[in-house]
This record gives C-alpha cells, structure tokens and sequence, in this order.
C-alpha cells in the first residue's frame, strides 16, 4: 500500500470489496451502536455543557467511525494511550457511560477523583485506557515504554496509541517512533487526522506529503486509511496488530477523517473552517457509510438509527442523573494521591486546610468557564 | 564492607537491585556496553544481558517517556539522563506525567521509576555539563528528590529509590564521582528516603548542605572549629518530601543558619529552607539565614572556581551568622 493512497472497504453500495471484516453480527451491530452511543454522549454532554452543569466536552462527530474501527482489532488485554478525541475506543471495549459522566462532573465516583479537566478518562478495567494528559503527544513514547515491557516478558500483547494530526508536530512523535523503531516494539500508532489541531490546519501542520509517510524515516511502514470507513480501519487495525503480536514491530496507521465539530466545547469552528469543507466530509459521514454495510448485509432497515440513538440517549442521561448525583470528592482527595503515602508536610497543609474552612467555612466556587 | 568510590557505590547498588529484582532494567545513553561516560552502570549488560541494560537513541524525551510506559506496566526501570544538563527535553515528561499520574488517575496507573544523572560542577564542564538544576524539580508535587554525598549513602538511597513506589530523581554530584571513598556494605540495604543525615554534630552554627557541597561544609567547618565555632553540619540527602521537622530541630539547637548548594540563589532550594525556618522557629533564630550559592549567573567555565562555593565562601558565612 502507497502510503499516500488512502485504503478503502466500504463501496457506495454498501458493498466491501471482497473484504470479510471477521466479524459476527452482533460484532458489526456493537460497532453501529457504539458509534451512536459516542453522538447521544456528545450531544449530552454539549446540553449539559451550555446549560451550566459541566464545564468543558470535547465532541467527537465525524470521527466515530475510526475509534470503532480500531477498538475492534484489540484484545481486553492489550492497552490503549489516548489521546482526548478518542473514547469511542473506550466505550466499544466496554467502559460504561456512567462511568465516563464521574468523570465530565469530576465527582467523587471519577477515577479521577475531579483532578482533571472533563474527557480526562482513565480506566483499568475492562481494558486499559491510561489516564490521559492534555499535553499533546506525551502519550507516544508511554506507550512505546508499555510495549517494550510487554516485549521483554515475552508476552503477545500490544500497545495502541491514538494522537491527533497536530501530535505528529510533538516532541513524543518522534521520540516514540525513533525509540520502537529501533526496539521494533508491539505497537499501533493512529494518527486521527481530522483536519485540524484547533485552528491549526494540515497545510500549516506540516509540509510532509501524508502523515502516514512520516513512519518511513523512523523504519516504520506508513499506512494511509479512511478514516470514516469503519471497516477499513478495522483492516489497517488488525493487519498492524497481526504484525505486531507476532513480533513484526509497529506501524504508523493516519486515519484520514473529519472533525465536524469544534475542538471542544469552548470553541467556534465556523470562525476557520470553510464551510464546504464542511459539507463535503459530511457526504463521507462515517455512521451512514456503515449503514450501508449494514443494510447489504441484512442487518440495518430504516428507523433503526433513530430507534438505537434514542437508547442511547436514555442510556446517557441516566448517567449523567447518576453522576450529578453523586457528591463532589472531599477536601481529604487534593492531598491523596500525590505519592503513595502522604508525606508529613502534605499531611499538615490537608490539616491546615480543614483547619481554616472550620474556622472560616468552605472556599466559595469559582465561575470555572474555560475559555479554549 | 568493601571500599568503594561513590560511582562504584552506584554500581554497586545498581547490580544489587538488578540482582534481587528481574523487573528492574537499566537504560540511557552509553549506559550499555561501554558502561556510561562516568562508568555508572559498567559491567551491567556483561551480567545481566541486553535485555536488561541497554543503550537507547540520543533522546531524553523518548528514554523518559518510555521509562513511564514500563513502569506503569510492571516494569522498575532506572533511567539515565547522561549529564542532568541535558534533561530538559524530558521536563514535561517529569513533571507532566511521571509526577501526575497517580494523581490524575486516582491511583489507577502510577510511574515507580528512576531516573539516575550526574549534575554540578567541579569537573571544567562549562555551562552544559555543570548545572545543578534540582530547584525546578523540587517545585513538582509527586517527585522525589534524591541527592547522596557518600558512597554508603549513594547505594542505600539508590536501592530505596528503586523500591520506591513514586518517580524519584536522583541526583549524583559528579565532582564526588572518585573525590570521595568510603566503606559500603555488601549486598542489599536501604537508606530512607527523607531523612537526614547529622554529619557532625555542633552547637554554635548549622550548616545545611547537600551532595557535592557536604564535603566543602566540612571542611569549612573544621576550619570554624579552630576557631571555637561549633558547626552542626546536616546533609539534607532527600530534597523532596524533605524532613521539614529534623530541618527545624537542627536550626533551633543553634539558632544560626547557613545553608549551601551550587545552585544559583534566586528560588534556590536555600530560600525553601530560609523560608520554613522564618515560618516556624523564627523566635529561636540568633542571626539571618544566610546562603552560599551559584551566582545568579549560568555556570562559567574557566571560573567555576569562583562560581562554586568553597571553603572560604562557607567558613566567611558561617563567621558572620555566628558574630551577628
């Protein structure tokens, strides 16, 4: 495959090229479903995020069909390094809604405990999804130290780590592809391009002729894929995990796709994105392409969409009653964490702490708006 | 107990660990086959195979960011920044991500690691092989900050450091490289983390010292005993969490302070310790803290003499608090 020939599945008429994706219906009815199920939690989220209750949602629309796409090549034993723009990933291997929505109100039930901005996921169970950071690239090499480890013990699991186009620009690229390259590590490396970095488009991001070609310098193959044909992504996905359980080393995987939306919550995406841009990748609209497929296979009839997204949507407003619901962390969690056992001097700010809000009562809320 | 160099302490602690421990692996810059530039980790990959002590790409980002990935997946690896001056390319993943993760993950995944380079001056090094850079690390809530100035010390914290459960820096005064021998004993031991070492004991003056510094206060303060001074002299040893009480009771019992390091004064680790001092036991205070440091200058290379603290700087300071 050319690195610059992105590689498609998904005929116009829902066909797939002679391509058997390998998986059951109720496979390929989980992948429609939690493509929908990554809409109904943006859309909540954005409600949720304008009426005040959250201060912050990074949507994902446009590019669910990549997630779900790769989610499908991985085992539960393997791990994922995300990156923000990714919990389709999470939600496919099982990561419950509500789970997700501790995490959007930074309540006492987050695995965060309400240290990290919303979209700040991070899961053990049932896959690993590492903690993410919203430093841009950090990410790649983490990854790549992951995989050498499962490497050293001999063991046939991989690590896959997702990154924007704009983390092709990072420190932690280049160090994380130069580091497996050299160790020919077990890992996958997806660079969601969706356009922009923010504001950031590709033509500023980089002079590069793909991003995909970017692996061929660090003795990595290149692979070009679109990005909103789910099933291609599956097939770039799994030939990259094949490879690398087998002990054939990484791959550089660029999802070519769209962000249809802002970069998060915060941001006005009309003030620099053309409009036919737009409405030309929303033609190439990744749930509709998998629809297709679907139908063709006899799987799919209208009104399903409609149906399935409307449980979803029930799916996740229960969750987020569940979570608002939930009382914030108490004061006690500022100090936990920071090391294993909390060290003296930390243990006398925390008294400090409940000393003066005994005295003086609790800190008043601040307004919080971000402003990205 | 064999008498080793305080370099050969570390390699000693090094193959110790690595002994007891398969999950500990070494790698960095030159550390594999050639044994580092300073021969830290020599005689590493002969025993223990290249699978466990190996080089990696000329990359401070990349051997740090990969050292998180491991140890998050059960891995204790020991990572070498080849000169302390060079480890800035890997200051976000520091303080970014090895300091944050048990904290943003609520303990879910968490960074045992650590990360071993030389630092200060002493050895002609100029700007880049000379700095002592712990002041930025010591701002950064879920690092320790380790720094021994002998060899016995040098093995025992290391091997504490590498039990440790949290990301440790630690951080070993090259010019105490060879300078300084000692006895160490065979085999495993620990030294722990955050607490201090009483080098001597006196009761006119405290000096608080670290590294490279603790050798040039006793000296200054075997100087200050010809002339009656009675110098406590304190080897901080863990920078972070520092032993904030032991720091306290030894200011109290002489009431005169002098604190010491290479660094540049200016947010220095002096002003912490001025400022806890000032805070807590200012009604036993006799006299100002006062520092010895760097200039607030970067580290010259012809003059280091000048730029560092020696014998004169400390003993000069260590007379004027006690004639106060």
């Amino acid at each position: 495959m050319e690195a610059t020939d992105a590689m498609t599945v998904i005929e116009a008429d829902g066909g797939s090229n002679g391509y058997d994706p390998g998986l059951s219906d109720e496979e390929l009815l989980h992948c429609y479903r939690t493509m929908l199920l990554v809409r109904a939690f943006d859309d909540t989220c954005m409600k949720l995020q304008r009426s005040g209750r959250i201060g912050f949602s990074i949507p994902n629309l446009g590019v669910e069909g990549m997630q779900v796409g790769a989610a499908t090549a991985l085992r539960k034993d393997d791990w994922i390094f995300p990156c923000y723009r990714n919990f389709g990933m999470a939600l496919y291997h099982g990561i419950s809604p509500v789970d997700m929505m501790h995490n959007m109100y930074g309540n006492s039930r987050d695995s965060a405990v309400g240290r990290q901005m919303p979209v700040h996921f991070s899961f053990i169970d049932p896959i690993h999804w590492v903690s993410i950071s919203s430093p841009i690239g950090t990410q790649i090499p983490q990854a790549v130290g992951a995989a050498r480890a499962f490497q050293l013990r001999g063991e046939d699991k991989v690590c896959l780590t997702s990154f924007g186009d704009g983390g092709t620009s990072s420190l932690g690229f280049h160090s994380g592809l130069n580091f497996a390259g050299v160790w020919k590590a077990p890992i996958v490396f997806l660079c969601q391009n969706n356009g922009y970095a923010i504001s950031c488009s590709s033509e500023q991001q980089t002079a590069s002729e793909s991003y995909a070609i970017k692996g061929k310098a660090y003795g990595i193959p290149g692979v070009k894929v679109d990005g909103n044909d789910l099933l291609a992504v599956r097939r770039a996905v799994c030939e990259a995990v094949d490879k690398a359980r087998a002990g054939g080393g990484p791959t550089l995987i660029e999802a070519e796709t769209f962000r249809m939306g802002g970069h998060s919550t915060s941001d006005d995406p009309t003030r620099y994105v053309p409009k036919e841009l737009v409405a030309e990748w929303a033609a190439k609209d990744p749930v509709d392409r998998f629809e297709r497929y679907l139908g063709k296979r006899g799987l799919w009839k209208s009104g399903d969409r409609e149906r399935i997204y409307g449980e979803c949507m029930q799916e996740v407003g229960d969750a987020a009653k569940v979570a608002q619901s939930t009382d914030a962390p108490g004061l006690e969690t500022i100090f936990s964490d920071v090391y294993a056992d909390l060290p003296d001097h930390l243990r006398r700010q925390g008294q400090a702490a409940f000393d003066l809000a005994s005295r003086r009562g609790d800190a008043a809320t601040g307004g919080g708006a971000f402003p990205l | 107990m064999a008498n080793l160099t305080l370099v050969q302490a570390v390699n000693d602690g090094l193959a110790t660990v690595m002994r007891d421990d398969p999950s500990v692996i070494v790698f960095g810059e030159d550390v594999g086959p050639k044994g580092g530039v300073f021969l830290a980790t020599e005689n590493l990959t002969k025993e223990f195979g290249e699978q466990r002590c190996f080089d990696t790409p000329l990359s401070e980002d990349g051997i740090i960011g990969t050292a998180i990935g491991m140890a998050m997946n059960g891995l204790r690896p020991v990572a070498e920044i080849q000169f302390q001056d060079f480890i800035f390319p890997a200051f976000d993943q520091i303080v970014s991500e090895a300091a944050k993760l048990r904290y943003r993950s609520g303990g879910q995944y968490t960074a045992p690691m650590v990360i071993r380079t030389p630092y200060g001056g002493g050895i002609r090094g100029g700007l880049y092989h000379s700095q002592s850079g712990e002041a930025y690390f010591c701002h950064t809530p879920g690092l320790k900050v380790v720094i021994p100035s002998t060899p016995h010390d040098a093995k025992g914290l290391l091997i504490a450091a590498i039990q440790d459960p949290d990301p440790v820096l630690f951080m070993e005064p090259k010019a105490l490289y060879r300078s300084v021998k000692g006895e160490v004993p065979e085999g495993h031991y620990t030294v722990d983390l955050s607490t201090l070492r009483t080098v001597q004991e006196g009761d006119d003056v405290t000096v608080f010292c670290y590294g490279a510094m603790v050798p040039v206060a006793m000296k200054a303060a075997v100087k200050a005993q010809e002339q009656g001074i009675g110098v406590h002299v304190v080897d901080l040893r863990t920078l972070l969490p520092l032993d904030e009480e032991g720091v306290l009771e030894a200011a109290k019992r002489t009431g005169r302070v002098v604190v010491v390091h290479e660094a540049p004064r200016f947010c220095g680790y002096g002003s912490e310790i001025s400022a806890l001092i000032a805070e807590n036991v200012i009604e036993y205070m006799e006299a100002p803290v006062k520092r010895v440091t760097g200039f607030d200058t970067p580290f010259p290379n012809t003059l280091e003499h000048h730029y560092m603290p020696d014998e004169r700087r400390v003993l000069d300071a260590i007379e004027q608090v006690h004639n106060f």
